[in-house]
């Protein structure tokens, strides 16, 4: 299915401007009355997913994700703040007037239908014609592996199959936007990784926008484009995985994704653009790009992998911090060390086991950790 | 010990069913067969030409019976599926009041109730008299001793079995499923009659199953609404029972309404039946 096809459906006279965004959120807000309190799930979200862009909501549960995703699909009115599809308002349109479609987290799927009328659903409804609709459904079971299994009843299917019925039965409609409800959550770690890649050969195939909500930082990281890390029902931050992964703009982004050390230091002086904050008695932690003035307290994050043990002080233009070994964990790709600083903070430090891994610290060895400056990353104040 | 728990636990139930159900029937059955009467008593002469001639003696009676039976079965679905809906979708935190209110009515008196709308009914009662002061209707307009009457009184008692079943069907649809139809673009109409209703049918059928036999065997509502014209055939047997204590024929009315009503259900769940229900409405 190409994307001209598209365009011959019923929509295409609202779908002029093939410019705009695919979807822009605008100041929206989400209160709902809950024992007779307003409770805000969305306190004011802004966001503009560009067209064909694989972008995700990432969050923790109760942060607003879902919620977000229903005003896009329109179970939600927002109740301020506009949604806008293709550049076309469509606040307060109802979710079958709308061309975008949802794959929900158990599936819904019509339990009393077969999978060929689970699939044909929303083409029936459009009145698109019989031999259409009989050309479409099989391209799409083709595209999810399910062709031959048209017959088939939801319950009589795995939760694998079910979730790629639940997509077909999205993606046949060719619709602006597919909207994905934490989709993999049902499945089993193997298939879940198998669907990861799955998901995103699909989205490349055809080419429509796709906005996946998911509590799964690694999901996020693997598929996305681009990812808004929500907390308490707001965006914390929106960039590309690479960026959030070693740039998180604030505290809960650096714990929600991945493991992180957050440290807090004193700007001791700040030379070519690199400040050298000091931590403790003998340390000192180098931030490039650093935003502090002397004197000034900034807390940085650095990531474990980043970080290298050694027994002599390192030399040259790095962060030096001074520790002693509590704990070392094996997990086979890499060693996980837990170092305590002077102050009592803890780090967190991952050595891969290469061959010539030479760095065997033990449990209550004193060491020195250091990493590169351009590593260390300063967190919203 | 183990293996033998499942027959013990039907045991209880089991004996109670074979006593007070099948030792009876099997009883009846002998009784419709016999010939005699009260003062002399009955003997077994194995006739069963009797079977054909209550047949064709109550045919008008049998037809009404069955008749009364479906129209009320099928206004009880009417007035059923719009309440068990509002109480399934919109019932909210009350659900649980709103199902005692439905079924508040059976804490009174069958016969109470049926009598109760007697009064109500009545050429002067609480209902025709103001209409008929206020000249809305004529004076020698009547409810009581008609059709209206029986089948309304059917299905006012009958009414709760109806929505209970369709109630607990409507409960168990996933409202993600609804909202999934309108998301591929169903209209309120569309995902009524595409998702909803197909999959609140069993609950319809069950339904259908506990009004409409009852309702067709009914004989209070015939007796106290109705008149002449309205006898059903459960009033017949009555009488063939109570009053002219011929138990024969009682016996063979009451074995051909029950077997005409278990061909008319077992054809009904043929034609209509659960799986196939869903089949068709697939389509």
């Amino acid at each position: 299915m190409t994307q001209t096809q598209a365009g011959a459906e019923a929509v295409a006279a609202t779908c002029d401007s093939s410019s705009a965004p695919a979807i822009e959120l605008d100041g929206v807000v989400k209160e709902y009355l809950a024992h007779g309190e307003v409770v805000q799930a969305v306190k004011g979200v802004t966001l503009t997913i560009a067209e064909g862009e694989f972008f995700s909501l990432l969050g923790p549960s109760g942060c607003g994700k879902t919620t977000t995703m229903r005003v896009i699909a329109g179970f939600e009115d927002p109740s301020r703040g506009t949604v806008r599809l293709h550049g076309h308002d469509v606040t307060g349109v109802p979710p079958n007037k709308r061309d975008v479609n949802m794959v929900f987290q158990s599936y819904a799927l019509f339990p009393h239908m077969n999978v060929w009328e689970n699939v044909a659903f929303g083409l029936k409804r459009r009145k698109v014609d019989r031999a259409e609709i009989r050309r479409r459904v099989g391209e799409m079971l083709e595209i999810v592996d399910l062709a031959g299994r048209e017959k088939r009843r939801p319950r009589e299917m795995s939760g694998g199959q079910q979730q790629r019925v639940a997509l077909a039965r999205a993606l046949v409609n060719n619709p602006r936007a597919l909207l994905l409800d934490e989709p993999l959550g049902a499945l089993d770690l193997k298939l879940r990784q198998a669907m990861q890649i799955e998901l995103k050969r699909i989205q490349r195939e055809v080419g429509i926008t796709f906005v996946y909500v998911t509590h799964d930082q690694s999901e996020a990281l693997t598929m996305s484009d681009r990812i808004a890390v929500m907390n308490d029902g707001l965006v914390e931050q929106l960039a590309s995985p690479r960026e959030i992964y070693e740039r998180p703009a604030t505290a809960f982004v650096a714990g929600f994704i991945g493991t992180s050390n957050l440290l807090k230091g004193v700007v001791d002086r700040v030379a070519s653009g690199c400040a050298v904050l000091r931590v403790g008695q003998e340390s000192r932690v180098l931030v490039a790009e650093s935003p502090g003035r002397e004197g000034e307290l900034l807390t940085i994050t650095v990531r474990p992998e980043k970080i290298t043990i050694s027994a002599e002080e390192p030399e040259g233009e790095v962060s030096a911090v001074r520790g002693t070994v509590r704990e070392v964990v094996y997990l086979g790709l890499y060693n996980s060390y837990t170092v305590a600083l002077a102050d009592g903070a803890e780090v967190t430090v991952f050595q891969q086991n290469a061959l010539d891994s030479t760095s065997t610290a033990e449990r209550g060895d004193a060491v020195w950790l250091s990493w590169q400056p351009r590593h260390s990353y300063a967190i919203g104040r | 010990m183990k293996r033998l728990a499942p027959y013990l636990l039907i045991l209880p139930g089991g004996l109670w069913l074979l006593i007070f159900l099948v030792v009876p029937m099997v009883f009846m059955a002998s009784v419709s067969t016999q010939e005699g009467d009260t003062l002399n008593g009955f003997v077994q002469t194995f006739n069963l030409s009797i079977y054909g001639d209550v047949l064709a003696q109550y045919r008008t009676q049998f037809l009404r019976s069955v008749g009364y039976g479906l129209a009320g079965t099928a206004v009880s679905i009417a007035l059923a599926y719009p309440v068990a809906s509002w109480i399934a979708f919109k019932g909210g935190a009350r659900k649980s009041t709103y199902l005692l209110l439905v079924l508040l009515p059976f804490f009174v008196s069958f016969v109470l109730r049926t009598v109760s709308w007697k009064f109500l009914l009545a050429d002067d009662g609480l209902l025709l008299a103001p209409l008929k002061s206020a000249g809305l209707v004529s004076g020698d307009f009547h409810v009581l001793q008609t059709t209206v009457a029986v089948i309304g009184g059917l299905v006012y008692n009958y009414l709760p079995f109806m929505i209970l079943p369709i109630y607990v069907a409507l409960e168990r649809v996933d409202p993600r499923v609804i909202e999934a139809a309108h998301d591929l673009y169903a209209s309120g109409r569309a995902a009524f009659t595409r998702v909803v209703l197909p999959l609140s049918l069993p609950g319809v059928f069950a339904g259908v199953l506990m009004t409409f036999v009852p309702m067709t065997a009914d004989y209070v509502n015939a007796g106290i609404l109705g008149g002449p014209e309205n006898t059903m055939i459960g009033n017949i047997i009555q009488t063939e029972y109570l009053v002219n204590g011929d138990y024969p024929t009682a016996s063979a009315l009451s074995f051909t309404l029950m077997a005409v009503m278990l061909i008319g259900i077992f054809a009904y769940a043929k034609a209509l039946g659960t799986e196939n229900v869903l089949e068709a409405a697939a389509r």
